[in-house]
């Protein structure tokens, strides 16, 4: 191995599988999550929640909470009105009871908030307060939303023509949006050859990390200081709407975001019981801790999902696309708290045309209110990408059945190509570079994709129920360009401040926060490679936005392409400057430097050269004139594009035709990232996002029942697999950069859980299709639904 | 409600303390004794990430009275490094990537760790079994797998 | 989820145990595995005023063989069930059933007396017993009885066990040689209760089932042995035929509620289908397949 080689390997950068900086300290125990957090004289809030989804409150009895020994106040609407905090404004325009004002709009909804001497009290004091409810009518039904008879959801927008989000037509309306060329997309159904047309629910899901969510606020009267730790997402957009709600100056909020036990988009809005604990802090002048139970997160902290989608394609006979149709109606519960970009009603919805190039698309969606939980945030997902992905890939695989072509082969018909690239979508999006056909192909290589087809067809006649399920997606992640991209106004760009220190360690801060993925490691390895300091060196903090530069956070994939980006400018900098350091110390020009791993040379004459760690002494004694000292920088960095993670997936699954049991016999996952920076890592979010797709195809979901009551918030019921339910995962991948990040890399760990969720239905509904099912099966896939579909088909007898 | 006294060997110190009878050993434990590596997930007994070791037996702490574990040894992942020294279990989830955000990581520690005693040359099916009790939402599983045969083999070359 | 106040007693003998039962009545509950109840008082749907705790008892845990009969104390834990020698010699269908039921920390603190007494149709051991044949001891104020398993189930969360009654034992008879047991369990998960599940135990003599029992988990308001069901193979060879209509009869006995793991025609069905698979491993392992 030569000297460069090692040297470089020495480093731990990208590229290279080191091991964990963050893992020390949670196989020890002494992670510090949020309900770690003990401060002197702090208190407990508890939440009381409404039993029934739609009642008009007659009245709240707090006396008998009051008198419990331990228990400090009891807050209501009423008491946060005069603060003008009884009601907070959402990420989409809309607007959120903080606790519930005259009525409750879904069960579970926040109604008043009581502060104890500790947990034990608090959930007794909230036993104690008494409320009087006047059942309402539901409505539970988002297709029944809009009907003329339909009960009203939100009192508050009556009369109001909009809610945030452009016109709407109906009291439970909240909006539409709508894109591509509508007329000539129904130009090319009305001539087309072949058109399919498709029913299918993305159903509502939540994303539920082991850890709840939960803060600890601590308002100082004194200093007029506020200092909440919460299991955020996104810290700093978080410091600037607490300034925004309370009107404390944002130099003096503080938002830390500690150790988080997985976010998964859980953690990405802001929920009424932060603010309740805000509030009680200002109000009471102690720390006041409020951290959800396991039925509180899965009842009210924001779902997942609840599209209800109709696709359509047009194709030629061979099946050559022409044009895609999608409508959508978008379930959003009682209030609009779905978490976007701003101007995004529907997230980034109209990737939906897929991998594939699809001439003229139309993409339709209208979203309502209904007596339900709040939310629509993304599920370990870009904004609305699952909904979309799951209906391109869904459709692909009807159209096929229609036209009785393998779904391996028309989706090769369709791909774009990779000379295709950049590509320009019929819904408008530039797609920066991909190369579907090699990935497809690599991976029905890597299963014998013909010699299970084969098996298939044997297991048929023998009759046993085997399924084969294809996914080629493309995701849109990283948002987000300025321009297209904000939240409440701050664009969506991302940051990074490094500074060397003399001796040549490093820290850096960044706007993001990590929640399992690793950060901590891995920039410290993207700064390894750009200034040739080794990651060992280099300390990598978030979170805190008292230190941290201002970012707007970790969901949508958007670390590595933007805070990487990030990182990498920023190195950048400080390269530029470390090399006029050298060639001051090397009496040369600049011109006549060169970059070698972690040293600056003399082109030509390799012997003389100045390492990375000799610049960093000089940065602080010894630099050209005019120069000041130090060696940092800082970068904000607004992409110029989204990036377009791929990834060419397939499932085996095995089908119990008596008890609709469904065993995933395989899953081969390849997935496209562009430039890899830890593939321990990568393997490890592969894994993750995997299971995650698994147990929402075959399991999760959050039912309600007719009155609206949620059923099934326990994790006896809310499906989440142990290791004896979980497939073994086999992983793949090729490797095409982005052209515009500036180290090619696109992000990875939400491609798995948008890549799978699809293969698994297709799978399934392969499974069917051989035996002639003429409609598309719903998720979730769990042992009841699958059975329903064999006993309708006639299949589950001998 | 009247306090009762209760002592308990916790990661080899004797501890005491005054605890309602209603008190779960997680709370206990975690607020009370300081220990905070071992945490609550889902609060039915079925997530794991409360798993600690009582009398040589894994139990759910959240699901356990504090007044239960009276007279008891209890160990914590807090307890289970001894001299300085990690315990096999975990060197091997650094190793092999057996944990992301680290939530369920000290219960999954306390199980294996119990669990590799058991049975100290497990299958994979085997482990599959040993350790359905803790839900993990990053992994997959499929490192912490690795991670526990990794431990085995350390636990067998020791 | 944070159970109410209440006072804590913890005996270290049944007739202390029994005397605090006396005292309160009512307002007390009986505590084992802690599994069913703390979770329900966490949700405060059981707010008992008084808990006592019969887990320091030492003379309700073991297993022992004692003329012809195996003797189980209620306190003993689903992994003591699992680990024990003398019911994989003797009695292979409760240790083969108890490693289904929840999770290994939970098979840790959950206790066959618990799981029966409690009365839960979820519950897995009910089934098994009324396979087995088994009896329970129940000790009260005025000495101890034992009544039969085939009866002691009346519905949800309703057994014969009476107020101030602790059960202590459980008494299988030892399956003579000859028989064999199968077990089928469908459930959604680990750690989930069964959608449904069957337990059998049957003897042949030569090929002809000469005694069967099945028994049935979850598809009724309590665990109920499917009669007619095992009158319909009973001195007969079984084949498949046979089997496909037994699990037609046991059907017929279900009635079990709507939920989220099934409607009531999936739930049947499942029940149906578990009979089938338990009395075929049951045939195999009778004939030492």
């Amino acid at each position: 191995m030569s000297t460069e080689d090692t040297r470089e390997e020495e480093l731990k950068g990208v590229g290279c599988s080191r091991k964990r900086k963050e893992d020390p300290r949670f196989i020890q125990g002494k992670g510090n999550y949020v309900d770690d957090v003990k401060l002197p004289g702090m208190l407990v809030g508890k939440v009381v929640r409404s039993p029934y989804a739609h009642a008009k409150i007659v009245s709240i009895n707090k006396e008998a909470a009051l008198a419990l020994p331990g228990v400090h106040a009891v807050l209501t609407a009423e008491d946060l009105k005069p603060l003008g905090l009884h009601w907070m404004p959402t990420l989409a325009g809309d607007v959120c009871a903080v606790l519930a004002d005259e009525k409750v709009s879904f069960q579970y909804q926040e109604v008043a908030f009581v502060i104890a001497d500790n947990r034990y009290i608090a959930v007794d004091g909230a036993d104690l307060v008494e409320v009087e409810y006047e059942e309402l009518p539901v409505v539970v039904d988002p297709h029944h939303a809009m009907d003329a008879d339909a009960a009203i959801v939100r009192d508050d927008l009556v009369g109001k023509d909009e809610a945030g989000q452009g016109s709407r037509k109906h009291n439970n309306h909240i909006f539409n949006w709508d894109v591509g060329d509508k007329d000539a997309t129904d130009r090319a159904f009305e001539s087309a050859e072949v058109t399919v047309k498709q029913k299918m629910i993305n159903h509502r899901v939540h994303a539920s990390p082991l850890e709840t969510c939960g803060c600890v606020a601590s308002f100082d009267k004194v200093k007029g200081d506020m200092t909440v730790y919460m299991t955020s997402q996104a810290p700093h957009i978080v410091r600037t709407v607490i300034t925004l709600l309370s009107g404390i100056p944002e130099s003096k909020v503080r938002v830390i975001a500690p150790d988080i036990g997985g976010g998964f988009g859980n953690k990405v809005g802001i929920y009424p019981g932060y603010v309740c604990a805000i509030v009680a802090s200002i109000v009471l002048g102690r720390p006041v801790k409020w951290i959800e139970d396991r039925i509180e997160n899965l009842s009210t902290t924001a779902f997942a999902r609840d599209y209800h989608m109709e696709g359509e394609l047009a194709a030629d006979k061979d099946g050559k696309i022409k044009a895609l149709r999608v409508n959508v109606l978008a379930d959003h519960g009682a209030f609009n708290t779905h978490a976007q970009p701003t101007k995004w009603p529907a997230g980034l919805f109209s990737i939906c045309t897929g991998s594939y190039d699809i001439p003229v698309a139309y993409a339709n969606v209208d979203g309502v209110f209904t007596n339900k939980a709040p939310g629509g945030v993304s599920y370990r997902c870009s904004f609305r990408v699952t909904e979309a992905v799951y209906v391109v890939e869904r459709m692909i695989d009807v159209l096929a059945q229609k036209i009785g072509m393998d779904p391996a082969e028309i989706r090769m018909k369709n791909f774009i190509q990779p000379e295709q690239f950049p590509y320009q979508s019929a819904l408008g999006w530039e797609y920066d570079s991909g190369n579907y056909p090699a990935a497809l192909k690599k991976v029905m290589e890597a299963v014998d994709y013909e010699g299970l087809r084969k098996e298939q067809a044997e297991k048929k006649a023998r009759g046993e129920i085997m399924g084969i399920g294809l996914c080629t997606f493309t995701e849109i992640v990283g948002a987000g360009p300025s321009k297209a991209c904000d939240i409440l106004g701050v664009g969506m760009f991302d940051s990074a401040e490094i500074r060397i220190h003399p001796t040549g360690s490093a820290i850096a801060r960044m706007g993001t926060i990590s929640q399992g993925q690793g950060h901590e490691t891995t920039y410290a390895q993207i700064i390894a490679t750009e200034l040739g300091l080794s990651s060992d060196d280099i300390q990598i903090e978030e979170g805190d936005t008292d230190t941290a530069p201002y970012g707007l956070g970790t969901y949508g994939s958007r670390t590595t392409p933007v805070g990487g980006a990030a990182t990498v400018k920023a190195a950048r900098k400080i390269r530029e400057k470390a090399r006029k350091i050298a060639a001051h110390l090397l009496e040369v020009s600049e011109n006549d430097l060169e970059w070698d791993v972690d040293q600056f040379r003399v082109v030509g004459s390799p012997d003389q050269a100045k390492s990375m760690k000799e610049i960093a002494w000089a940065a602080y004694n010894n630099v050209p004139d005019g120069m000041e000292m130090g060696l940092e920088a800082v970068d904000y960095y607004d992409p110029p594009n989204f990036t377009f993670p791929f990834g060419a997936y397939l499932a085996v699954v095995d089908i119990d035709k008596f008890t609709g049991v469904t065993t995933i016999r395989r899953f081969y996952a390849l997935d496209d990232c562009g430039t890899r920076i830890n593939p321990m890592i990568i393997e490890g979010q592969v894994h993750g996002g995997l299971n995650e797709g698994y147990a929402v195809a075959m399991g999760q979901e959050l039912p309600y029942d007719t009155e609206g009551n949620l059923l099934g918030n326990t994790f006896m019921d809310y499906f989440w697999p142990t290791m004896v339910e979980t497939p073994k995962w086999e992983l793949d991948y090729t490797v095409t950069p982005s052209p515009h990040h500036p180290m090619g890399a696109k992000g990875v760990a939400e491609s798995p859980h948008v890549g799978s969720i699809p293969c698994f239905s297709n799978a399934i509904n392969d499974a069917f299709m051989q035996f002639g099912a003429e409609k598309h099966i719903d998720m979730p896939h769990n042992a009841f639904r699958v059975w329903k579909t064999l006993q309708e088909m006639g299949l589950n007898k001998d | 409600m009247a306090k009762t006294h209760i002592q308990f060997t916790l990661n080899g110190q004797a501890v005491e303390t005054l605890v309602e009878p209603r008190e779960l050993l997680i709370h206990v434990i975690r607020e009370q004794l300081g220990q905070t590596g071992s945490h609550i997930g889902c609060e039915t007994s079925h997530c794991g990430v409360c798993t600690v070791d009582l009398n040589g037996a894994s139990l759910k702490s959240c699901t356990v009275l504090a007044v239960q574990a009276n007279g008891g040894d209890v160990t914590t992942v807090e307890g289970l490094a001894q001299s300085g020294e990690l315990h096999a279990v975990q060197e091997a989830f650094m190793q092999e990537h057996g944990l992301q955000c680290g939530f369920c990581t000290p219960g999954m520690l306390m199980r294996s760790y119990r669990f590799l005693q058991e049975n100290p040359n497990p299958t994979e099916e085997e482990i599959r079994v040993g350790m359905s009790g803790n839900l993990c939402r990053c992994t997959g599983y499929q490192n912490i797998i690795k991670s526990i045969q990794v431990a085995a083999q350390k636990l067998q070359a020791k | 989820m944070i159970p109410g106040n209440f006072e804590y007693h913890a005996p270290t003998s049944l007739a202390d145990a029994l005397a605090l039962l006396g005292q309160y009545g009512d307002e007390a509950k009986i505590i084992a595995g802690g599994h069913s109840l703390l979770p329900m008082m966490k949700l405060r749907f059981a707010e008992p005023e008084h808990l006592i705790d019969i887990n320091g008892i030492s003379e309700l845990r073991g297993i022992r063989e004692e003329g012809g009969m195996i003797k189980i104390g209620a306190m003993t834990t689903e992994n003591q069930l699992i680990a024990s020698e003398i019911l994989w010699d003797k009695c292979p269908l409760i240790p083969t059933a108890a490693k289904l039921i929840a999770d290994p920390q939970v098979r840790n603190r959950g206790t066959i007396g618990g799981d029966i007494a409690h009365g839960d149709p979820g519950n897995d051991h009910p089934a098994i017993m009324l396979a087995l044949g088994a009896s329970f001891v129940l000790a009260g104020p005025d000495g101890e009885r034992t009544v039969p398993a085939d009866g002691f189930f009346l519905g949800t969360y309703y057994t014969q066990l009476e107020e101030g009654e602790i059960m202590t034992e459980i008494q299988v008879p030892v399956p003579p040689a000859g028989s064999g047991y199968g077990f089928s369990k469908l459930k959604r998960k680990t750690g989930d209760f069964a959608t449904a599940a069957a337990a059998v135990q049957l003897q042949l003599n030569g090929d002809s089932c000469t005694q069967i029992n099945i028994a049935l988990t979850n598809v009724g308001p309590c665990s109920f042995k499917a009669s007619d069901a095992a009158a319909h193979l009973t001195g007969k060879v079984i084949d498949d035929a046979l089997i496909s209509e037994a699990a037609e009869k046991a059907m017929a006995d279900c009635d079990p509620s709507e939920d989220l793991r099934g409607n009531i025609e999936y739930k049947t069905s499942m029940a149906g289908e578990m009979v089938r698979r338990a009395i075929r491993s049951a045939l195999s392992n009778a004939k030492g397949e």
